[in-house]
């Protein structure tokens, strides 16, 4: 009952309706309470009216959970979960832009071969190397990544599926 | 073919809508257009704010979706306190927005606003149209959404070249309710597990709000509680949906509840709330809000369940079905040391105030409205003491009786809600209870009380103060009085308009009779039930200014964060 009050990272996931104005709704009502949300990301579904949003906010679960319900309360939001405390699946797909120089290329391409990346683009100062990971690959391919001169990311932000 | 402004008359006439409250301008001529010929009555309001709130006052006595019709940018910011105040309360609303025309929108056009972004916030839902053939299914899911589930106010934002444009569509009769499907039906187990805690309890306590009201529940709340011989609590909403009179009505709750019932919260070992959302109003200090109870909250909306307060027994339907579900799985039981304790609290401790007072008390006045009436009348107020004041020496023994802005606090409110209460209820007196603060905030709209010949009686207790900001600074901010007097007399001298200062700024009575209705002044005692009895009589809109005791205070008070068993009493 106590630990209601614990920080971490919420995954909401929402199915709204594929309406203009629908972003606004929900990203109001998070923003509204003085939640950041860390990383959005909407797309289509297999019903064309219909678009699924994944949200990452941190945040306390009780806070979270008055969050999900007000969620749900929008009438242009069908469905609303949160994955925090479900089995799931979650992938992000990274690029990132790292300055080289002809004695560190190697390192760089080699890091990126082990941990499942892919170089994408090649120029004489720099390279593009795109990923694909769940949360954790991800953040452990950036540390890897930090002593070299990085000058551009992009990140799709966190997309989940549970599991069953 | 019609225009989408025919389409929109025939969808309000489609969901039932008979009276209108609004006012016109650029956007929205081609819809007043057609409204010269329908048979609507409408009413012309002198500032949109007191079209919305008399659509509220409209929907709150009547039941029935309020309707309004504004014009764009500032037709439609004007409306925002109203639709915020229907959305904290829950009450249904319609309200159609003109809108420039499509192509100049976002162009900072002549009176365009984002009325759908202002108004995302402070609607249930709200919806821009951009195409005249969605207009009639738009219309029938507005009606749809602000009357079902947790009812709340919807506007619909139509551009002009929308409303001029034409369509041979009409509603397919099938409303899109994916999103929406509210649960009316609470799970029998939550009512089983509800109806077993009523059984084992041996000090419970119900606590009613304004889905009891909403919900037309107030039957079934009054047979359940007494069937169980369980006493009752309510909010500032939920006035009316329990009789005041019963000997189980412990009465208002909260801040300014009576000692009965905050102390029959702190003591209980079962609160069962039935359509209250646990308003900081009415908890005071969250932690230790009914310390020794299990908490049961019945509400129709999941949000408002665990919001504030942890629910052990959540029980998410509409009150009316979960208290006739309830009913047969309940038998009456023996308490006789917690309703021992009950009556002594609401013997020894009932609202009251000093009786032998020479000045006109607010408290004295609002029970000669009482006497006066017999209790039969619809009450508005205002936002302040007299608010209080009115749900303490009043007493409500019917639902839809008492109009306030319980959520918001719109000072305001209560005269052009009185307006809207009476267009509903042409059968029945309805009176205004305002001070002199809130009074003049709306009271451009007696004149529309006074076109329609809605005899409302108006009662402004003067007590020359924004009287609830004074309290609260004579008791937590050390009597420093910034910015409350509103009395000349009350200034100090070099604050005083220099030159003859006219005895009343601004005189009520004047500006009744310059609104074309009748203004009574008294300053006496024994002058305000005959002036009542002849406001009543009258047949006639009606301001009775009652000049009262200056610096009365509200009480029992709660201090803000102290918990409901720390009230402050008065010195009575």
């Amino acid at each position: 009952m106590n630990n209601g009050n614990q920080i971490r990272k919420h995954a909401i996931i929402a199915l709204i309706e594929n309406q203009p104005g629908v972003l606004a709704r929900v990203v109001g009502l998070i923003s509204g309470r003085g939640y950041n949300i860390e990383s959005l990301n909407v797309g289509p579904t297999q019903d064309p009216g219909v678009s699924r949003m994944t949200m990452v906010v941190p945040g306390d679960d009780r806070v979270l959970e008055q969050v999900t319900k007000q969620l749900k309360k929008l009438v242009d939001v069908i469905k609303v979960t949160d994955l925090t405390r479900e089995a799931c699946i979650n992938r992000e797909y990274l690029m990132v832009k790292v300055a080289i120089k002809r004695e560190n290329r190697s390192d760089v391409t080699n890091l990126a071969n082990v941990c499942g990346g892919q170089i994408v683009s090649v120029h004489p100062r720099s390279l593009v190397v795109e990923m694909v990971g769940d949360q954790t690959s991800i953040a452990g391919f950036m540390e890897l990544m930090k002593p070299f001169k990085i000058m551009d990311i992009s990140r799709s932000g966190m997309i989940a599926m549970s599991k069953d | 073919m019609r225009t989408g402004a025919k389409c929109v008359i025939d969808a309000l006439s489609d969901a039932g809508v008979k009276t209108i409250f609004g006012l016109p301008g650029g956007t929205v001529l081609d819809i007043f257009a057609e409204l010269y010929h329908a048979p609507f009555e409408f009413f012309l309001t002198r500032h949109e704010q007191g079209a919305t709130h008399m659509a509220d006052g409209y929907a709150r006595a009547t039941g029935k979706p309020g309707c309004c019709i504004v014009t764009s940018g500032p037709g439609a910011t004007n409306a925002v306190t109203g639709l915020a105040t229907a959305n904290m309360d829950g009450i249904p609303i319609v309200c159609i927005s003109g809108q420039v025309p499509s192509s100049m929108i976002g162009n900072d056009a002549f009176q365009e606003a984002d009325t759908v972004g202002i108004t995302r916030a402070v609607t249930k839902h709200n919806y821009l149209v951009k195409n005249t053939a969605d207009i009639p299914g738009i219309i029938a899911e507005a009606f749809d959404i602000a009357t079902s589930g947790r009812p709340g106010p919807v506007l619909v934002d139509i551009p002009k070249d929308v409303q001029r444009a034409q369509t041979d569509a009409v509603f397919s009769g099938k409303l899109h309710r994916r999103g929406h499907e509210p649960v009316y039906d609470a799970d029998p187990k939550q009512v089983a597990k509800l109806a077993k805690a009523i059984s084992q309890s041996r000090r419970p306590v119900i606590l009613t709000g304004g889905g009891v009201v909403a919900g037309n529940a107030a039957a079934e709340l009054t047979a359940f509680a007494r069937k169980t011989g369980i006493p009752v609590t309510t909010t500032l909403l939920g006035l009316g949906g329990f009789p005041d009179t019963d000997p189980l009505a412990l009465r208002l709750a909260g801040m300014h509840g009576s000692v009965a019932a905050n102390l029959a919260i702190s003591a209980c070992d079962l609160l069962i709330s039935v359509g209250a959302r646990f308003d900081d109003r009415v908890t005071g200090k969250i932690s230790e809000f009914a310390p020794n109870a299990i908490i049961a909250h019945v509400d129709i909306d999941p949000s408002a369940i665990s919001k504030s307060v942890p629910a052990a027994i959540p029980v998410i339907g509409d009150a009316k079905r979960v208290l006739k579900a309830l009913m047969p799985l309940v038998k009456p039981q023996e308490r006789s040391p917690w309703m021992a304790q009950i009556k002594a609290w609401q013997h020894e401790s009932p609202f009251t105030y000093d009786k032998k007072e020479s000045r006109i008390l607010p408290q004295y006045a609002i029970e000669q409205i009482y006497e006066v009436t017999k209790g039969d009348a619809i009450v508005t107020t205002d936002v302040g003491q007299h608010q209080m004041w009115a749900a303490h020496f009043f007493k409500y023994t019917h639902p839809r009786t008492f109009i306030s802005s319980g959520g918001l606090g719109t000072m305001g409110f209560g005269m052009p809600a009185a307006i809207g209460a009476k267009a509903g209820c042409r059968d029945r007196k309805v009176v205004c209870i305002s001070g002199d603060g809130s009074i003049q905030m709306n009271f451009q709209e007696l004149v529309v009380a006074v076109e329609h010949d809605l005899p409302i009686v108006v009662v402004i207790l003067n007590n020359g103060y924004l009287g609830m900001v004074r309290q609260w600074q004579e008791m937590f901010y050390r009597k420093e009085y910034s910015a409350v007097r509103l009395g000349q007399n009350l200034r100090a001298k070099n604050e005083r308009i220099k030159d003859k200062p006219p005895a009343y700024l601004p005189d009520f009575v004047k500006m009744a009779e310059a609104h074309g209705a009748v203004g009574l002044r008294v300053t006496q005692k024994r002058e305000v039930a005959p002036a009542l009895r002849k406001a009543f009589a009258l047949k006639r809109p009606v301001v009775v200014e009652c000049i009262t005791k200056p610096d009365e205070n509200v009480y029992p008070m709660v201090p803000p964060g102290a918990s409901l068993s720390e009230m402050v009493q008065g010195l009575i």
